[in-house]
C-alpha cells in the first residue's frame, strides 16, 4: 500500500517556482531519502506535505486519503509527524515536558484547564518511555536550554516518535552533529520499526545513503532522478547536479 | 502540611487581618483597590505572560463590565441581573475582541487591541444617550450577598478578598493544567504546536476568554467600589497601567501581577499624597525595574535571593586541605 502519494505538486513564491510538478510515491514501511542541492525545494516539499504551506496545485494523499485540503494540525492526528531542520523545541521546559507536549497534542486531555498536568501519570510514563527510546531518559528532568545540540536533535526525534506516526518526515536529522552524535542518531533511526514509513531529507550522503531504500533527487523544484540507491548514484544527472563532477 | 501550604495559609490569614491592622477606612479602601486591580492584572497576565500576546486594550473590557453594571442598575434592575449582564456582555465583547485581534500576533496584535480599546473609550465618551458621556453614571448602592451589607470599607474589603482568592486559585489551577501547558507552548513555539496537532488559534481564543472573565470580574468590583464609572476608566492610560502592573511584577508568574498591582495602586493613591509628581516616581521605578530586574520584581527578587545565597556559601572558609 502507498503510504504517501504526492501528485503534480506545484508551489511558487511570487515568481520563484519552488516545486514544479513533483510526484512522489512512498510505499508503506519504505525509507525514502530526498537529496538535492541547496534551494532545490526539499524543505518546501516537506512543508507542503505537512500542510504548513498550501500548494498552488497538485494533491497529497496519505494512505489513499486525500489530505490536500486538510489543516496541518489535523494531519498530525492522521499519523504524520515531522522534525525540523532548525531545532524547533520548547527551550524553557524540561526534556520530559517537551515529550509530554508531543503526547498531549494527540490527546483530548489537551483542552483540560483544571487537571494537574504533572499528575497525569500515564502521560508522564509514556513520555519517559519515548525518551528512553532515544537514550535521554536519564536526563529527562534537565531544562532543554541546558542540553547539547545532539541531545536536542534526539529530543526532536523522540517527540515525533512519541506520537506513534505512520509517516515520519525527518528534515536533515544529521545537520550540525559531530561524528559520534551522527553515529548515535543513525543507530536510533535504524531501530525504528518498519511499520513507520520514513521520508528523510539529508545532505550527509555517507551517513544517510545506506539507510535509504529509494532515493529521490530534486533540482530546481523538479524530480530529476528517482530509483534505488545504486540507480541514483550511477545516474549521470546525479553526478551532474549533485555530486558535482 | 508542607512549607508551601503553610506559607499560603499564612498569607491568607495576613490578608484577612489587613483591615484590623490598618484600621483607617481610607487605607482599607486602598487595600481593596490593590486586590481588585490584582484580579485585573491576573487576567491580563494570562495573555501577556502565558500566551505571549500583549494587549493594550484590556481597560476597554474592564470598562464594558463596569458600564453594564451601572446602566442596568440605572434602568431599575437588581444587582443579580446587573452582575449577570455584565459578565455575559463582557464575555461577548471579549469574544469579539479575540476574534478580531487574534488574526495577528506580535506588534500587530498590540495595535489591534489598542485600536479596539480606543473604540470602546470613544463610544463611552461620545454615545451620550447610553453612557451619559463625560458625566459618567453613578451607582447608588452595593449588593448584599447573603444579606451582608457591603457599605463599609471593611465589609467591601472582605468580599473583594474572597473573590481575589478565588481568582488566584483558579489561575493557579489553570497554569498547572494541560491547557495551561499548551498555552505556554503556543507562546514559545507556535509552529511546532501546530505540527504536533494543536489548534493554536483556538487555544489562544480560550485563553483570551479566560483573561476577559477575570478582567470583567475586576470591572464589576471596580464599579461597586467607586460607585461611579466614567470614560476615563477605559482610556489607553488605564490599559497601559494594567500592563505596567503585569510587567513590573513579573509576567508569566502568579505572584508578579499581584505585586505589580500593589506597586501601582500604592504609587497612585498613597505616594501621590506626598509627591505631586507621583507619575514621575512611577516612571522612575519602572525604569529601575527594567534596568535591574528586566524579568520583573518577583522573578528578579528570586534571582537575587538565590545568587545572594550562593555568595554566602562561597564566603564560608574552605576546609583545610589534608596532606
Amino acid at each position: 500500500m502507498t503510504a504517501l502519494a504526492v501528485t503534480a505538486l506545484t508551489k511558487s513564491f511570487g515568481g520563484l517556482r519552488v516545486n514544479t510538478g513533483v510526484n512522489l510515491s512512498v510505499e508503506e514501511g519504505e525509507r525514502r531519502l530526498i537529496i538535492g542541492p541547496n534551494g532545490a525545494g526539499k524543505t518546501t516539499l516537506f512543508n507542503l506535505i505537512t500542510g504548513e504551506l498550501r500548494p498552488d496545485s497538485g494533491s497529497i494523499r496519505l494512505f489513499d486519503r486525500d489530505v490536500t485540503a486538510v489543516a496541518s494540525r489535523k494531519r498530525a492526528h492522521l499519523g504524520m509527524a515531522r522534525t525540523y531542520q532548525i531545532i524547533t523545541l520548547f527551550p524553557h521546559d524540561t526534556i520530559l515536558r517537551n515529550a509530554m507536549l508531543a503526547l498531549l497534542g494527540l490527546s483530548p486531555l489537551r483542552w483540560n484547564p483544571w487537571a494537574a498536568l504533572h499528575r497525569q501519570s500515564h502521560l508522564v510514563d509514556e513520555a519517559h518511555a519515548a525518551l528512553a527510546r532515544v537514550g535521554l531518559d536519564r536526563i529527562a528532568n534537565r531544562p532543554l536550554a541546558e542540553t547539547s545540540y545532539g541531545e536536542k536533535r534526539r529530543v526532536e526525534i523522540a517527540m515525533a516518535l512519541a506520537q506513534n506516526p505512520k509517516v515520519l518526515l525527518l528534515d536533515e536529522p544529521f545537520a550540525g552533529l559531530s561524528v559520534d552524535e551522527r553515529r548515535d542518531v543513525r543507530q536510533l533511526l535504524v531501530t525504528i520499526p518498519r511499520d513507520v514509513t520514513i521520508v528523510m531529507i539529508e545532505h550527509d550522503m555517507d551517513t544517510a545513503l545506506d539507510l535509504a531504500d529509494r532515493i529521490t533527487l530534486l533540482h530546481f523544484g523538479e524530480v530529476i532522478v528517482e530509483g534505488t540507491r545504486a540507480e541514483v548514484v550511477a545516474a549521470p544527472r546525479t553526478r551532474e547536479v549533485y555530486l558535482g563532477d | 502540611m508542607n512549607g508551601r501550604n503553610l506559607a499560603i495559609a499564612a498569607a491568607i490569614v495576613a490578608l484577612a487581618a489587613v483591615p484590623y491592622v490598618i484600621g483607617e477606612p481610607y487605607y482599607v479602601n486602598v487595600a481593596s483597590q490593590i486586590l481588585l486591580y490584582a484580579i485585573f492584572a491576573l487576567g491580563l497576565n494570562v495573555l501577556v505572560g502565558y500566551a505571549g500576546l500583549v494587549s493594550l486594550g484590556h481597560a476597554g473590557l474592564f470598562g464594558v463590565a463596569s458600564y453594564v453594571v451601572a446602566s442596568v442598575l440605572a434602568a431599575g434592575f437588581g444587582h443579580a441581573v446587573a452582575i449577570a449582564a455584565a459578565l455575559s456582555i463582557g464575555l461577548l465583547f471579549t469574544a469579539g475582541f479575540a476574534a478580531l485581534s487574534l488574526r495577528a500576533t506580535g506588534i500587530s496584535f498590540i495595535m489591534i487591541t489598542l485600536a479596539l480599546g480606543e473604540i470602546l473609550w470613544g463610544l463611552a465618551y461620545r454615545w451620550i444617550s447610553l453612557t451619559n458621556g463625560d458625566n459618567g453614571i453613578s451607582v447608588t448602592s452595593r449588593p448584599m450577598p447573603f444579606g451582608i451589607a457591603l457599605g463599609s470599607a471593611n465589609a467591601f474589603y472582605d468580599m473583594t478578598l474572597v473573590i481575589f482568592l478565588a481568582a488566584v486559585g483558579v489561575s493557579a489551577i489553570f497554569v498547572r493544567s494541560p491547557f495551561g501547558a499548551t498555552l505556554c507552548g503556543t507562546r514559545d513555539q507556535a509552529r511546532r504546536m501546530n505540527a504536533l496537532g494543536y489548534h493554536v488559534w483556538m487555544i489562544r481564543f480560550g485563553a483570551f476568554i479566560f483573561s476577559g472573565l477575570l478582567t470583567c470580574v475586576a470591572g464589576i468590583l471596580f464599579v461597586y467600589y467607586n460607585k461611579f464609572i466614567s470614560p476615563q476608566t477605559l482610556a489607553l492610560t488605564a490599559s497601559a497601567e494594567a500592563l505596567l502592573m503585569v510587567i513590573s511584577g513579573g509576567a508569566g508568574t502568579l505572584l508578579g501581577p499581584i505585586v505589580g498591582a500593589g506597586l501601582v495602586v500604592i504609587m497612585k493613591n498613597v505616594v501621590s499624597a506626598y509627591i505631586v509628581r507621583w507619575n514621575f516616581m512611577l516612571g522612575a521605578i519602572f525604569v529601575a525595574i527594567v534596568v535591574l530586574m528586566p524579568e520583573g520584581l518577583v522573578p528578579g527578587a528570586v534571582r537575587l535571593f538565590r545568587s545572594a545565597g550562593r555568595a554566602m556559601s562561597r564566603t564560608k572558609p574552605a576546609p583545610e586541605p589534608t596532606p
